[in-house]
């Protein structure tokens, strides 16, 4: 992008753990429950009550980490951060300060130029809050509380500010969503707030004035509020612009390290950041060891274990593609990997009964059509792989044309048979070379002047015979064929 | 010696033999509240009808010949800072006045298993800081001994109670001496347990890293029996440690061979009281004249833990007492102007002042700019004083003193003096800041008739080997013998 200024950014991002319940207590973590029903007295932080550490929680978080490139701790803590807040019931929350569970990572993203490696800072667990609902009518009705949320493990994660447009923190992302998905750690739906993003903007802007050349930051603004990765690049774009416009105004003054860092929202109805607060004004969190937990040690052997269970990564994935025997093509290795690991592993069957260009043509010209059509993943698709390299083969042995090809697809799926029993009851019958010179001799009789102007030099003559054969094979010869066996035959023939 | 001054073991034996009921049993306990706790003022809750519906069902039991627990029908008061669901539980604070737990506390669980009797619960300084009951936000316990003094704190309610004959068993806390303070100033047998020894499930958070729940009784022996029923492992408390659990009792009359007793030069400093001391030095004699070798030890980080206790404690003891804010626990206020003035006024007159005073130190040890140089600072010195206890227990069994300054003082004496009332817990500190095992027994009375408590101090896990030493004194003395006259 030629812009006059680099964005520069930095991801917060907070997924929940798909455990199956809490991070210090039994309850449950469904999403969509009633009000205040999934609560216990220890997510309410009733008097007396202790927390103990759900150790599925610490064995997602592990795999995300390690997913990451991250270092693990082999000795890490849980710290209590103190804020007076609602929808905290304790009043303070259960997180991970000077000594998180991992650290220094990174997370390789393929870009329009090529690939990039964004480090990660750190990711640590904590535990998520309530929610509050607040009267947004102005009118000052009563907030209500909604603790169902309490104590849900959460795994934050620190980008460092190595991502450098927006489209490149939307790729990030989805990366991101791609590999905690595929290694089930969380489900990442940003809609149902189990993905949650923060964006800390700021531009180097190249900056000429009468002391000469300089490159200017601007200020750190962190932008939340943002329900969507689409929101994410959005907001980014739009904040980078407006910190221009300011730094325009006042070049002095709008600089980083001038003023301090200002937390915004994003509000997508109208497509702009608004400041919510400066961070002086921020809380000072009194962090201190929680003294109800214990340190958590992690052993090598652990480590050793979690990586082995892994299992192939997506960056991984892609590279495989790309290299032979698949040899898919940069863009087709990336559109398949983010369709997960069973339609990788789908496809490769596919590759290996047929051939792999055919198989990720008919995967995403057909068959990821037919299952958003169908509300299907692909390990529920009716059409399993060895059907679909099957109709691959068929079609390119007998010369089955692309349309008639999606007829027999269609009538697979439809009817759940196979590709060899479709094209029979279709009446697609294969014309072998006997059956096509019987149909091309015919037409040349047929044709007789057609034949001889051809003979007399004009090309397109022939055309008219071509056409005749294709029409009595109803499209079901290989025009290829056809035209070598015209060809032929016509030559034997005296001018 | 009348049934409300036995001890449990002889009370159980009474039962066992067939010359009481449970339901006899609670009666009689019930008639002495009524008789005296209007002037002791131990219980702040205390629900006759249930007491006796318990004590039924503990007879209905016996009779149908099913098995019955360590504690059948033996009456248990209950420290208010213990969640026991359905009753109502204050932690001695307005800000708790409402507050009935639905769930139970470890400790009060195995009670209920080993069929005791729970019997009301007690007084108690708010949010169990102070050593007196004073801090309490509905009344002060009176010491059986002389009610003009204090009972000690913060346990003062059940160690009142006992000491008053209105229970033969009591529970208490101690996070910085809670329990063997008052217990010494009672004239009655007190244990702090080692730190993680006892599940703190259930017992309302003072400073998590210090407190834990422990017996007060007669004597040595039913201090063992209730420490063997209310020990072991609970997975519901992380800091509760998975060590199997001695039978306490089964050892009990086993002198230690070879006994080596530690003895701290900075336990006798300045500060302590002439007649404590000779007390002390009186009980160093008796285990001599067991055999016992004296051993000078030296503590030397000892002098600052009142100085690490007041910062560890409160930084935590402001944590802990987040909570009570008037949204989801606690009183709220009548003036709440926005969601500030509510949580503000809802703790302005929910808390006590001694509460709002630790809050607010605690609140300053921990915040930016402050906590290298006070809160880690005490972190620090606090693993100091451990060190010197393993050194300590390195050479000798057991470390003994006096478990306060001072026998039991007057009402108000020190109420407007909080470094005082501090300095009353000089001796028992340092054993919570170690996380090691500590008790007081009975070990003399001063010329005014008021008791004076010996503290005996243990290695970690060493609560075996600390009663046995504690029930050598015993067996030579008769202080534990001794009951008031109300």
């Amino acid at each position: 992008m030629n812009t006059p200024y680099q964005i520069i950014v930095g991801l917060e991002v907070h997924v929940q753990l798909m455990t199956k319940t809490k991070l210090f207590c039994s309850c449950k973590t469904v999403f969509g429950a009633p009000p205040n029903s999934q609560v216990c007295p220890i997510c309410l932080g009733m008097p007396g009550v202790l927390p103990v550490m759900n150790e599925q929680a610490f064995q997602l978080g592990l795999r995300a980490a390690l997913a990451l490139n991250c270092q693990i701790a082999n000795f890490t803590k849980w710290d209590r951060k103190n804020y007076y807040y609602p929808d905290l019931p304790k009043n303070y929350q259960i997180s991970q300060y000077d000594l998180p569970f991992s650290y220094e990572g990174y997370l390789d993203i393929d870009t329009s130029s090529g690939s990039r490696r964004i480090g990660i800072i750190r990711a640590h667990l904590e535990e998520d809050a309530g929610k509050s609902m607040h009267d947004e009518s102005g009118r000052g009705g009563d907030s209500k509380v909604d603790l169902n949320r309490t104590g849900t493990p959460l795994l934050e994660i620190v980008s460092k500010p190595d991502i450098r447009s927006a489209e490149d923190a939307e790729t990030y992302l989805r990366e991101l969503r791609l590999l905690l998905r595929e290694i089930g750690v969380s489900d990442c739906e940003m809609q149902e707030g189990s993905l949650r993003c923060d964006a800390n903007v700021n531009i180097h802007i190249l900056y000429s004035s009468d002391n000469g050349e300089e490159i200017a930051a601007t200020p750190l603004v962190e932008i939340k509020n943002l329900n969507s990765i689409g929101s994410v690049g959005r907001a980014i774009q739009y904040e980078a612009e407006r910190q221009y416009e300011a730094f325009q105004k006042d070049p002095k003054n709008y600089r980083f390290g001038k003023l301090l860092k200002t937390t915004a929202g994003w509000n997508e109805a109208r497509g702009m950041t608004q400041v919510q607060r400066h961070k002086e004004e921020a809380a000072d969190y009194r962090y201190f060891p929680d003294p109800d937990l214990v340190p958590v040690v992690v052993t090598a052997e652990q480590i050793e274990e979690v990586k082995r269970s892994l299992g192939e990564l997506p960056s991984q994935q892609r590279t495989r593609l790309q290299a032979a025997p698949f040899s898919l093509s940069a863009y087709d290795a990336q559109v398949l990997t983010g369709q997960g690991r069973k339609m990788v592993a789908y496809f490769e069957e596919v590759a290996k009964i047929s051939d792999p260009k055919s198989a990720c043509n008919w995967l995403t010209n057909e068959v990821f059509a037919s299952l958003k059509e169908r509300s299907e993943e692909i390990d529920q698709f009716p059409i399993r792989a060895p059907q679909l390299g099957e109709l691959i083969n068929e079609m390119k042995q007998l010369g089955i044309k692309r349309e008639k090809a999606r007829d027999v697809y269609q009538k697979m799926l439809a009817e759940n048979v196979d590709a060899k029993t479709a094209i029979d009851q279709l009446g697609y019958k294969p014309f072998d070379d006997n059956l096509l010179l019987d149909l091309i001799r015919k037409a040349i009789e047929g044709n007789r002047k057609a034949v001889l102007d051809y003979k007399k030099g004009n090309e397109k003559a022939l055309d008219r015979v071509f056409g005749t054969v294709m029409r009595e094979t109803k499209g079901m010869g290989r025009p290829d064929r056809i035209k070598q066996l015209l060809l032929e035959e016509v030559a034997k023939i005296e001018a | 010696m009348s049934l409300i001054e036995k001890t449990a073991l002889e009370i159980r034996e009474l039962q066992n033999n067939g010359s009481v009921t449970a339901e006899e049993i609670a009666k009689q306990f019930l008639s002495q509240v009524k008789t005296h706790d209007g002037q002791i003022k131990a219980f702040l809750h205390i629900d006759p009808e249930n007491i006796l519906d318990q004590a039924k069902k503990i007879d209905e039991k016996r009779k149908q010949g099913k098995a019955l627990g360590a504690l059948a029908g033996i009456p248990v008061a209950i420290k208010d800072v213990l969640c026991c669901r359905g009753v109502p539980t204050t932690c001695g604070s307005k800000m708790l006045q409402n507050f009935v737990p639905p769930y139970d506390a470890f400790v009060i669980d195995r009670l209920k298993k080993a069929d005791a009797i729970l019997f009301g619960k007690t007084n108690m300084d708010e949010f169990a800081m102070g050593s007196s009951t004073e801090n309490s936000a509905y009344f002060t316990t009176r010491n059986p001994w002389d009610t003009t003094r204090i009972p000690g704190g913060s346990s003062g309610g059940s160690a009142a109670a006992v000491a008053a004959c209105e229970a033969p068993l009591a529970l208490g806390t101690d996070t910085g001496g809670s329990i063997r303070q008052p217990a010494g100033l009672c004239g009655i047998v007190g244990i702090k347990p080692t730190y993680g020894r006892v599940s703190r499930f259930g017992l309302i958070a003072f400073a998590s890293s210090l407190d834990q729940v422990g017996p007060f009784t007669h004597d040595v022996a039913d201090a063992a029996l209730l420490m063997e029923v209310i020990s072991g492992h609970d997975a519901k408390d992380s800091t509760c440690v998975n060590v199997p659990v001695p039978s306490y009792l089964a050892q009990l009359d086993q002198p230690i061979k070879n006994l080596t007793i530690g003895v701290a030069k900075e336990f006798f400093g300045e500060g302590l009281d002439s007649e404590v001391e000779s007390s002390i030095r009186s009980a160093l004699k008796v285990y001599q004249s067991m055999g016992a070798t004296i051993k000078e030890i030296s503590l030397p980080h000892s002098k600052y833990s009142v100085a690490v206790y007041y910062l560890v404690a409160t930084a935590e003891a402001s944590s802990n007492l987040a909570r009570y804010d008037g949204m989801h626990y606690g009183h709220r206020t009548a003036q709440k102007k926005d969601l500030i003035s509510a949580y503000s006024n809802s703790r302005g007159e929910g808390f006590g002042k001694e509460v709002q005073r630790r809050i607010m130190l605690g609140s300053y040890a921990l915040s930016s700019g402050y906590k290298d140089a006070y809160y880690l600072k005490a972190l620090k010195v606090r693993r100091l004083i451990k060190n010197d206890f393993d050194k300590a227990f390195a050479d000798c069994d057991v470390i003994l003193g006096p478990t306060s300054p001072t026998a039991a003082f007057k009402i108000g004496e020190k109420a407007d003096n909080p470094l005082a009332m501090y300095l009353s817990d000089i001796y028992t500190i340092s054993c919570n800041l170690a996380g090691i095992a500590g008790m007081s027994i009975p070990c003399g009375f001063t010329k005014g008739g008021l008791p004076i408590g010996l503290q005996i101090l243990a290695a970690p896990f060493e609560e075996e080997k600390m009663l046995r030493v504690a029930r050598m004194f015993e067996k030579q003395t008769e202080y534990h013998q001794r009951r008031p006259k109300l």
